[in-house]
């Protein structure tokens, strides 16, 4: 060992071999962390999958009052639904037992954030998923007693969980769901036609 | 041939490993018929991989295809509707036998030191069978596999922040599609080899430490020297041939029950296979009534009891994990100085009574239609399940101070109970009727002061432990 050399105690290259060990342990690491990033990334929707949007149109020119259409639109089941002028009377008297009555969490496009939820006060369009776990809730137009409420006004049960929403898709209080039925986005064409997953032009 | 064996293990001590694991392998000779079920569950497991892979090699994982090739596989392949109702009666008869396993581990304390490991890889085993049942009733692709994953993939979406990104992560799509079912395929072929190794976990744990026994008495810790061996425990038995042979005495017994099924009630009137799922899966309407398969409804009768709650219902899920993870801590909250309900006092034979009624009350549950009636009984037993663990530390503690965990966990009891009755009676608009309130107010205060006061202003002392196993 001459005078020039790093002195080679123990302690050195006990240090050098940590730092090496480190560096080689973190580099292998970040390695399996990149090499992690697509094999988790294939998983995610893919491009076909995000392509499959397209809007639906809709003639609801058959539509009677208080009639249930049904269409698919991103896999999803939307309904469509011609309120007769007594159900859109009962609306109001709700208030008391619902949630979010004035529709403020963020359910439903600007445009249908009013009374009915709708852009045409008597055709409600909604998205047919629970906001609970996603089960398809039945349309149930009757108002009186039924077996699951005394006091029906009209709406939509989910059988999956017992969440019920009224004729404008607001949630009841002291049911599982959370939010208010979802208000797709959607547009008139004409009176006849709807396009769902187009957004109306600003008003 | 003598010379072949002499070849093998000089090379793989393959002798060793018999000797060491069943003809040397001393376990207590005080098993009753509860510790059949351990071995059964192997059985099955094996059972499962064999038929699954058969299965495999005529079903379809694509939207398309996927309910036809299993009408194809039930109609046209030589055996194969055998084939498919021993694996969809085997996923079934898992469960029982699984379920039943586990109550032994209940009754004599096999979970306590030295075996919490043993207990919490079992629990692991667990979640990976749901895990899989849950994969497997994806692929006939009915009524049932479709709207039942949807509404489980569906519990992660109310995760706070990530709970969107992550159920589309799962799904692969924006809901259940043709992309999900291929990969709940790819996976539900994984899943039971990875079973098959926590199993082996599962078995080398045990062997490790010994099996306990209906006394829970410490056999090593007694006298030593049987019949075989001057060193092994007195009260112990060679695995092989004792317990082999009657491991093979239930399989006969038990294989005869479960062709039985197989051959005349394959359906079990719904509960191993739902009716819906007769009926290809349909986005656009969910079926009239949905349930889990039996084995999944008291955690979805727990799911369900929970209300919405700030503007999310997480909290229904949470209870649900909890509900499930309150099992892993188990070998923590048992204080008592006895391992066996045999010298266990009334109060912990009271409340592992509780306990199963409340487990079997919640399966009930979970297959109901809801109303007001029955969410407000889902309340109760879902409070009586909590209370079960969260008690468990007072009503075995025959007279040892608490310590501060459990004296956390009785004040989150009888808050939980205070919270619950407030609900019931002042948070709940249209809530249920006068005479249902009273009567679950009362019984879940009793409940509340019978396994968690009573206990510690009278301590109960457990029987004395005899020296040696008894019969």
């Amino acid at each position: 060992m001459t005078g020039e050399d790093v002195e080679m105690t123990q302690e050195n290259v006990n240090a050098k071999r940590r730092l090496l060990t480190i560096a080689t342990t973190g580099f292998g690491l970040a390695g399996a962390a990149g090499l992690a990033v697509p094999f988790a990334g294939s998983l995610l929707p893919s491009e076909r999958a995000k392509a499959a949007g397209a809007p639906v149109e809709v003639d609801i020119s058959k539509l009677e009052p208080g009639q249930q259409v049904t269409v698919e639109w991103r896999g999803k089941p939307v309904w469509i639904i011609q309120r007769t002028p007594e159900a859109l009377e009962l609306l109001p008297d709700m208030v008391d037992r619902l949630i979010d009555p004035d529709s403020n969490s963020d359910q439903q496009p600007e445009y249908a954030q009013n009374p009915t939820r709708s852009i045409r006060e008597d055709i409600l369009v909604l998205v047919g998923i629970c906001t609970h776990l996603g089960c398809s809730p039945q349309y149930h137009p009757e108002i009186g007693s039924v077996t699951f409420d005394d006091d029906w006004r009209g709406g939509f049960l989910c059988v999956c969980h017992g969440s019920k929403f009224d004729l404008a898709g607001r949630v009841y209080a002291g049911v599982p769901a959370p939010t208010n039925l979802e208000v797709p986005p959607h547009r008139y064409l004409d009176d006849n036609r709807i396009l769902i997953g187009s957004d109306q032009e600003a008003a | 041939m003598k010379a072949l064996i002499q070849w093998v293990d000089a090379r793989f001590p393959i002798g060793n490993f018999v000797r060491e694991h069943a003809t040397e392998y001393y376990a207590p000779k005080n098993f009753n018929f509860w510790y059949f079920f351990g071995s059964l569950a192997l059985l099955i497991l094996v059972l499962q991989i064999v038929t699954g892979i058969l299965l495999a090699m005529n079903y379809k994982p694509d939207a398309e295809l996927a309910f036809a090739s299993v009408e194809y596989i039930m109609r046209d392949v030589w055996g194969g509707w055998f084939v498919r109702y021993m694996h969809s009666t085997g996923a079934s008869m898992f469960f029982v036998v699984i379920y039943l396993h586990m109550f032994r581990a209940l009754l004599y304390g096999s979970y306590r030191n030295p075996r919490e490991l043993i207990w919490i890889i079992g629990m692991v085993i667990y979640m990976a069978m749901m895990v899989t049942a849950f994969l497997g009733y994806l692929l006939p692709w009915g009524q049932m596999s479709y709207w039942g994953a949807q509404v489980i993939v569906n519990l992660f979406e109310t995760l706070p922040i990530i709970g969107g990104p992550l159920s589309e992560w799962i799904r692969g799509d924006y809901v259940i599609s043709d992309i999900t079912l291929n990969r709940f395929y790819a996976l539900h072929y994984l899943v039971p080899f990875i079973l098959a190794g926590l199993v082996f976990l599962h078995l080398a744990a045990l062997h490790e430490k010994g099996s306990n026994n209906p006394d829970g008495i410490e056999i090593k810790k007694g006298p030593k020297g049987n019949r075989w061996s001057r060193k092994a425990p007195r009260d112990s038995v060679p695995f092989h041939p004792y317990y082999t042979v009657k491991d093979l005495f239930i399989t006969v017994v038990f294989m005869a029950v479960f062709l039985a099924i197989v051959f005349f009630i394959p359906e079990m009137f719904g509960f191993f296979i739902e009716q819906p799922n007769f009926e290809p899966a349909n986005p656009l309407k969910t079926p009239e009534h949905i349930a889990p398969v039996w084995y999944f409804t008291p955690y979805y009768a727990i799911l369900r009891a929970i209300p919405s709650f700030a503007g999310t219902q997480v909290w229904g899920v949470l209870a649900m994990f909890v509900s499930i993870a309150l099992f892993f801590v188990l070998p923590w909250l048992d204080r008592s100085p006895v391992r066996s309900i045999r010298y266990k006092g009334p109060t912990t034979r009271l409340a592992l009574g509780l306990f199963v009624v409340t487990f079997l009350v919640l399966g009930w549950l979970g297959i109901q239609a809801p109303t007001t009636s029955l969410t407000i009984m889902s309340q109760f037993f879902t409070l009586l399940y909590m209370l079960f663990f969260l008690l468990f530390p007072c009503f075995s503690s025959a007279g040892q101070p608490l310590p501060l965990f459990a004296k956390g966990m009785l004040a989150i009891s009888i808050f939980s109970v205070v919270a619950t009755i407030v609900y019931w009676w002042f948070l709940w608009s249209g809530g249920p009727n006068f005479m249902h309130k009273i009567s679950y107010t009362v019984l879940s205060i009793l409940v509340l002061f019978v396994l968690g006061i009573k206990p510690l202003v009278k301590p109960e002392l457990p029987k004395p432990l005899p020296e040696r196993l008894t019969k």
